[in-house]
C-alpha cells in the first residue's frame, strides 16, 4: 500500500512534466496540423536558460528570487525561440506539401541540439537540489512514503499553468481566435481573425510552457545535457498521441498515463522494459481508438 | 574545437608533400556526448605522449602527427570514425573508449590492417573475438568483476544486494561478471535489473530498491546514469553502499551526483600516477594544470608501447609491430612494465578498490 502510493507520487510527477510538454505538441498540431519536432528542443533550451540564470544569480540574490527570474527569463527566451522557429522554418512552407514542414521541423530540432552542444558543451550540467526535504505521508514498517517539496511544487505549478491555459483557450478573445483558426483557417481569416498572428502566438505560448517544463525538469532532476529534449520530446509526443492529438485535456491525460505506466511497470514488473510497456499500451490504445483517448475523428494528417 | 581545426590544418599541410617524414597516429574516443569526460582524458594523454615522443626525436626518425576523431561512444559513429582514420592513413589507433565502440571498430581496423590499442575497453569480447591487431593497455571485466565480487563477499557479508546494469555492452558485461562471481562465492543477489542509459527518471527504481530493503547496490554502466541514480536515492532517503567500476572514476561523477556519491566504492587499476615510472609525465601534466588520473596515463602508455615496439621492429608496418608487441616486451611505460599475451591483453592486470570521499576519489584498498 505504502509502496504503491510512493510509485503513484513518482508517476504523477513525471507525468505532469510530460503533460506540460505534450501541450505544445498538441496545440501546434491542432492549429496547423503539423508535428513540431523541434518542441522537445525548445524544452531543452528552457532548461539551459534556467541553469545559466540560476548559476549567475544564485550568488547575488536569494533562492526564491533567482528561481522566479529563471522561470521568467527562460519563458521569455523560449517564447522568442518559438516565434522565430515558426517564422523561419514553418511559415514559408505553409501551403506547401504536407511533409515539407515535418522535415523542416526535424532539421530545426537537429540545429537546436547541435547549437546547444557547441555553445554550452557536451558535458552534463548539474545544480544542487534547491528545495531539499519533503513531507512524510505514511510510514509502513521501514518504508517511508515521502512527497518531496520539489514534487509538490511541480504538481502545483503544472496545475496552475493548466488552469491558466484552459482559461486562455476557452474564455479569452485570443483563445477564440485560436479555436477558430483550428477549425477552419481560411474562414477565420475571412471573418477578420489575423491567422498569422494567432499561429505565432500559439508557438509563443507553447514554447513558454515548454520553458516552464524545462526549468522544472532541471530543478527536479538537477542534471541536464543537450540531449534531454530528444527523450522527453518523444515521450511527450507519445503522450499527445495517446491522449488524442489536438486535444488539450488529452495531452495532460496522456502525459499522466505515461508517467504512471512507467512508474508502476518499473515498480511491479521490470525496470528494463518500462519503455516497451509504454509503447505497447500506446499501440493497443491506437488499435481500438485510432484518434487517441480524447481525440476527435478527423482528416488524417502526418 | 580549435584542436580539431588545428589538426585538420596540419593534415592539409601534410597532403602537400611532407608526408614522408611523418607518421599519422589516430585516436578515437567520446569527445562529445555523455562520456566526453573520458574522451578528454584520453586525448590529454594521447597529445602529451606524441609531443614527448616527437621532442625525443620521433619514431624511426619521423615525427608523429596526431589525428583525433570523435565517436561519441556510439557504435555507428565509431565505425565511421574508424573509417575516417583508415582513409587518413594512420598506422595505429589509440581507442576506442566504450567497449560497444571498440568492438565494431576493430573489424574496420582488421580489414585495413591497422593496429588498435584501447586504453579503456574492458569487455572480454574485445580481445577474445579480436583480430591480430587488437590490444588493450587496461584490464578485462572478468578480472575486474571478480575483484568487485570478492570485495563485496568479504566486507559486506550481511548486505542485501542489488546488481544493476545499463544494458550496454560494457555495463551489462561487467555486471554479469559480478553476478557470476558472487554466485560462485555463494553470495545471493536480491535484485537484478537493467535500466535504460540516458534516462533521467530513476524514482521508480529507487522506490523499488527501498521497498526491498537493499543495502548494497552494484552498478555497471557509465557515470552520468549512476550519478542520477544516487541523487534520486538521497532525495528519497535511500542511502545504501554503492559499488561500481572503472567508468565511475572521473570527477564528472561528483559533478552529477554531488555528496550523494560519498563513500561510493569502485574498482580501478592501482593508481598509475603514483607509480615512479609515471613521475616525469605526472609532473608535466600537473605543470600544464591537467589532472593525471583516470585514463590519461593509459592513453599515454598506449602510444608509448606502440612507439617502443615500432622502434624495436624497425618499421611502422602494423603486422610486424603487432607481432613485436606480443613477442617482445615487457615494454617500459608510464604504467610500469607492460607485457602482452597472445590475445593482446595485458599480463597480470591488477584491480584495486577506490573510494569517493568529499569530492575526490583515492585508492582505498589494494586487494579485496
Amino acid at each position: 500500500m505504502a509502496y504503491a502510493l510512493q510509485q503513484l507520487i513518482n508517476g504523477l510527477t513525471l507525468g505532469m512534466i510530460y503533460g506540460l510538454i505534450a501541450i505544445g505538441y498538441t496545440m501546434v498540431y491542432g492549429i496547423i496540423g503539423m508535428i513540431n519536432f523541434a518542441h522537445g528542443d525548445v524544452f531543452m533550451i528552457g532548461a539551459f536558460v534556467g541553469i545559466i540564470v540560476l548559476t549567475a544569480l544564485s550568488t547575488v540574490t536569494s533562492v526564491p528570487v533567482a528561481l522566479a527570474a529563471a522561470f521568467v527569463i527562460s519563458a521569455f527566451i523560449c517564447a522568442v525561440y518559438g516565434f522565430s522557429i515558426e517564422r523561419v522554418a514553418y511559415r514559408p512552407l505553409r501551403g506547401s506539401f504536407r511533409l515539407a514542414p515535418l522535415i523542416s521541423a526535424i532539421g530545426m530540432s537537429i540545429v537546436l541540439e547541435n547549437y546547444v552542444q557547441v555553445s554550452q558543451g557536451a558535458l552534463e550540467r548539474a545544480i544542487p537540489n534547491l528545495l531539499p526535504g519533503g513531507i512524510v505521508l505514511l510510514k509502513q514498517g521501514d518504508f517511508v512514503v515521502q512527497l518531496t517539496w520539489m514534487q509538490l511544487a511541480i504538481i502545483i505549478v503544472t496545475l496552475v499553468l493548466l488552469a491558466a491555459f484552459t482559461y486562455l483557450v476557452t474564455k479569452t478573445p485570443l483563445g477564440r481566435a485560436m479555436r477558430a483558426v483550428e477549425q477552419d483557417a481560411k474562414m477565420a481569416a475571412l471573418l477578420g481573425v489575423n491567422t498569422n498572428r494567432t499561429i505565432s502566438l500559439t508557438f509563443v505560448i507553447g514554447s513558454a510552457l515548454a520553458a516552464f517544463a524545462g526549468v522544472m525538469f532541471l530543478l527536479y532532476y538537477g542534471v541536464i545535457d543537450f540531449y534531454i529534449g530528444f527523450n522527453a520530446g518523444i515521450k511527450a509526443f507519445t503522450a499527445a498521441v495517446l491522449g488524442g492529438i489536438g486535444s488539450l485535456p488529452g495531452a495532460v491525460l496522456g502525459g499522466l498515463l505515461i508517467g504512471l505506466i512507467e512508474a508502476f511497470w518499473s515498480g511491479y514488473a521490470t525496470v528494463a522494459y518500462k519503455d516497451a510497456a509504454v509503447y505497447s499500451i500506446l499501440a493497443i490504445v491506437l488499435m481500438f481508438m485510432p484518434s487517441g483517448l480524447l481525440g476527435r475523428h478527423e482528416i488524417e494528417k502526418v | 574545437m580549435r584542436n580539431i581545426l588545428f589538426g585538420t590544418a596540419a593534415l592539409l599541410a601534410l597532403g602537400t608533400g611532407l608526408a614522408h617524414a611523418q607518421i599519422k597516429i589516430g585516436m578515437a574516443g567520446p569527445l562529445t556526448g555523455s562520456n566526453a569526460a573520458f574522451g578528454v582524458q584520453m586525448k590529454t594523454g594521447f597529445d602529451l605522449a606524441i609531443s614527448d615522443i616527437n621532442k625525443a626525436g620521433g619514431v624511426l626518425g619521423k615525427q608523429l602527427v596526431p589525428v583525433p576523431v570523435d565517436d561519441a561512444c556510439d557504435p555507428k559513429q565509431a565505425v565511421s570514425a574508424a573509417n575516417t582514420l583508415v582513409s587518413d592513413g594512420v598506422v595505429m589507433v589509440d581507442g576506442h573508449f566504450c567497449s560497444a565502440s571498440s568492438i565494431p571498430a576493430s573489424k574496420v581496423y582488421e580489414d585495413a590492417g591497422i593496429l588498435q590499442i584501447s586504453p579503456a575497453s574492458t569487455n572480454p569480447a574485445y580481445t577474445d573475438d579480436g583480430s591480430p591487431y587488437t590490444f588493450r593497455t587496461c584490464g578485462r571485466d572478468d578480472q575486474q568483476g571478480k575483484v568487485a565480487a570478492e570485495y563485496i563477499a568479504k566486507h559486506f557479508p550481511k548486505a542485501k544486494i542489488a546488481v544493476l546494469d545499463d544494458n550496454s555492452t560494457y555495463g551489462k558485461g561487467i555486471a554479469d561478471q559480478v553476478r557470476l562471481n558472487l554466485k560462485k562465492l555463494g553470495v545471493k543477489v536480491a535484485y537484478n535489473t537493467s535500466y535504460t542509459a540516458g534516462d533521467k527518471d530513476y524514482s521508480a527504481l529507487i522506490s523499488r530498491m527501498k521497498e526491498q530493503g537493499i543495502t548494497l547496490v552494484y552498478m555497471g554502466g557509465y557515470y552520468s546514469d549512476m550519478g542520477l541514480i544516487m541523487r534520486e536515492g538521497v532525495t528519497q532517503g535511500f542511502t545504501p553502499q554503492y559499488f561500481s567500476e572503472d567508468a565511475a572514476v572521473t570527477s564528472a561523477l561528483w559533478q552529477v551526483a554531488g555528496s550523494a556519491a560519498e563513500g561510493m566504492l569502485m574498482t580501478f587499476p592501482p593508481p598509475a600516477e603514483k607509480d615512479p615510472a609515471a613521475a616525469k609525465v605526472v609532473a608535466e601534466l600537473t605543470a600544464a594544470k591537467e589532472d593525471p588520473s583516470g585514463y590519461v596515463l593509459y592513453s599515454y602508455a598506449t602510444v608509448q608501447v606502440w612507439a617502443e615496439a615500432a622502434k624495436k621492429a624497425g618499421t611502422t608496418n602494423p603486422t610486424k609491430v603487432a607481432k613485436e608487441l606480443k613477442a617482445g616486451g615487457p615494454w617500459n611505460t608510464v604504467l610500469g612494465p607492460v607485457k602482452f599475451d597472445s590475445k593482446g591483453d595485458v599480463v597480470n592486470a591488477a584491480y584495486a578498490i577506490y573510494k569517493w570521499h568529499d569530492g575526490n576519489y583515492a585508492m582505498y584498498a589494494l586487494k579485496p
